[in-house]
């Protein structure tokens, strides 16, 4: 029997095929895998999945794919980046075990994205599309057209025009047809709908969405994995769309499930930037709703201000007992500084958010000294260097003498002092 | 008069008119009238309890009808409402 049973409505629970649709057409719910879990638990050990490739389909059978061998996944390299322990930066913020989940090096092109990116083409072509299309903040966008280059589909990207510098060249560099829309992210994802309403592509995030969000559970599994078969006690999740959030509370129910550990204590808690929350305004105004905004921040990666699964992560870190929380474009420089200052890992803009959030949600007392938590970094800080350029000074400059270096730094001739 | 924009996915129920025009002072007396002009409207806006689905939004003059009055916000003459069927996406 196929893994895969059905698409399912999330609201009413209508069943359609497992084919390119995403929205139900009674209700206009989104539409999500269910699988045969029996089937699949009856295959699936711990064993089995330590025995498995070096990457994130270590757990393909709990991914919407119909192959079985790795030989045919686009993308079997993504995943199964390090989960660092954090012992400065946790010294620094007071928390015994804190660890960071560093997608910055994901492969091939250093954000979260791969994981999904690799399922969706995955399915795409199992589905029988050539072209493939995404909606993108940037590091979507990449993802989809580095998959496209190395599996021979054409490509075409949609981003806002106003994106960072690397994220536009790291489009560029893979040839796909790249598409700046003059509007915000809500309006390229608006003009997406309707191209792939009216041409025959597999939009990733879009009509492949179904199998696409499923990609992100693997994060969640890896991060069981990588603990020693448990599940952290925390999880501090950055949230544009919300599906990250929404899948790592999945995934993490999904090992449970199955019976590779006992119990799932997580508390999944959501961040955003404070000029685009949409999503963690309304938890702190106690709404199930959330108002669409326009969005205004440097995290960019983030700024969606009409996220589809905002109810969905409303939903979860109510269920979790989790928080949300905002934070400044200050914050978020100061947080992507903090990281790199104490864990030598440079993230991106939506990093920064992460670890701001953290911060505040220790300060608060929501996340305990003895609490083991787990820090979501998706993305890598050379891709959007604008955020901290003017704020992390210059090289020293000297004539290549030695007298002018020791002069520099005050050294004096038997070492000893340093800056 | 109101003006209503209509969904791609349900112009099938308006003969695939993109807008539509109703007389109602209220967006649930809108919904009434539309579903009397093109029955089947009114059973893919609201649930079996007659709320609104969750992944239906509507606007009145740009403004989400969840932070004016939900279904009971009034409508004048002149009104344009926006019937938009919720949006996928991802980063």
């Amino acid at each position: 029997m196929a893994k895969m049973k059905s698409l399912v409505c999330r609201e009413c629970g209508k069943e359609y095929p497992t084919k390119a649709i995403h929205v139900c057409e009674l209700c206009f719910g989104p539409l999500e895998v269910k699988y045969n879990y029996d089937e699949i638990k009856k295959g699936i050990s711990r064993k089995k999945i330590e025995d498995g490739p070096p990457s994130m389909w270590r757990y393909m059978d709990l991914l919407p794919v119909e192959t079985a061998s790795i030989n045919s996944v686009i993308g079997p390299h993504a995943g199964l980046t390090p989960m660092v322990r954090a012992r400065n930066l946790g010294a620094y913020l007071g928390l015994d075990e804190l660890y960071i989940k560093n997608d910055t090096v994901n492969h091939p092109t250093l954000s979260f994205k791969d994981r999904v990116v690799s399922v969706a083409l995955t399915r795409a072509r199992e589905l029988g599309f050539e072209t493939v299309a995404c909606a993108s903040t940037g590091n979507l966008a990449n993802s989809v057209a580095a998959h496209a280059a190395a599996s021979g589909m054409k490509c075409y990207v949609f981003i806002p025009a106003d994106l960072e510098a690397a994220k536009v060249l790291g489009n560029l560099i893979y040839k796909p047809n790249v598409v700046e829309v003059e509007g915000n992210y809500d309006d390229v994802n608006r003009l997406c709908s309707e191209i792939a309403g009216e041409h025959g592509w597999g939009f990733v995030n879009i009509n492949i969405r179904p199998y696409y969000a499923e990609g992100s559970k693997t994060l969640a599994f890896e991060t069981v994995e990588q603990l020693g078969w448990r599940a952290p006690d925390q999880a501090v999740i950055p949230m544009a769309s919300g599906s990250l959030l929404t899948k790592i509370w999945k995934g993490l129910h999904e090992m449970k499930a199955l019976g590779l550990i006992d119990k799932v204590q997580t508390k999944v808690n959501g961040a955003q930037a404070e000029g685009c929350s949409p999503i963690a305004t309304a938890y702190k105004e106690g709404r199930d709703f959330f108002k669409p905004v326009k969005p205004k921040t440097i995290a960019k990666s983030l700024a969606i201000g009409n996220p589809a699964d905002g109810y969905y992560a409303l939903k979860a870190t109510a269920e979790s007992k989790g928080a949300m929380d905002m934070v400044s474009d200050e914050e978020v420089v100061d947080g992507i500084k903090l990281l790199a200052q104490t864990e030598g890992i440079f993230a991106e803009t939506a990093g920064g958010v992460t670890i701001g959030v953290l911060q505040k949600l220790v300060k608060q007392g929501v996340i305990k000294k003895s609490d083991v938590t787990v820090a979501y970094i998706t993305g890598n800080g050379l891709k959007t260097q604008e955020a901290v350029i003017d704020s992390v000074g210059r090289p020293f400059r000297i004539q290549p003498s030695l007298v002018n270096f020791e002069q520099t730094f005050k050294i004096g001739k038997n070492g000893g002092g340093n800056t | 008069m109101i003006k209503v924009r209509i969904p791609t996915p349900l112009r099938p129920l308006t003969k695939n008119q993109g807008e539509v025009e109703a007389t109602a002072a209220s967006v649930a007396e809108m919904i009434e009238a539309l579903n009397a002009a093109h029955p089947g409207l009114k059973d893919r806006l609201c649930d079996d309890k007659g709320e609104l689905r969750r992944f239906v939004n509507i606007y009145v003059n740009e403004e989400d009808i969840r932070f004016l009055n939900g279904k009971d916000t009034s409508l004048k003459d002149g009104d344009e409402v926006s019937i938009v069927p919720a949006i996928a996406g991802g980063n």
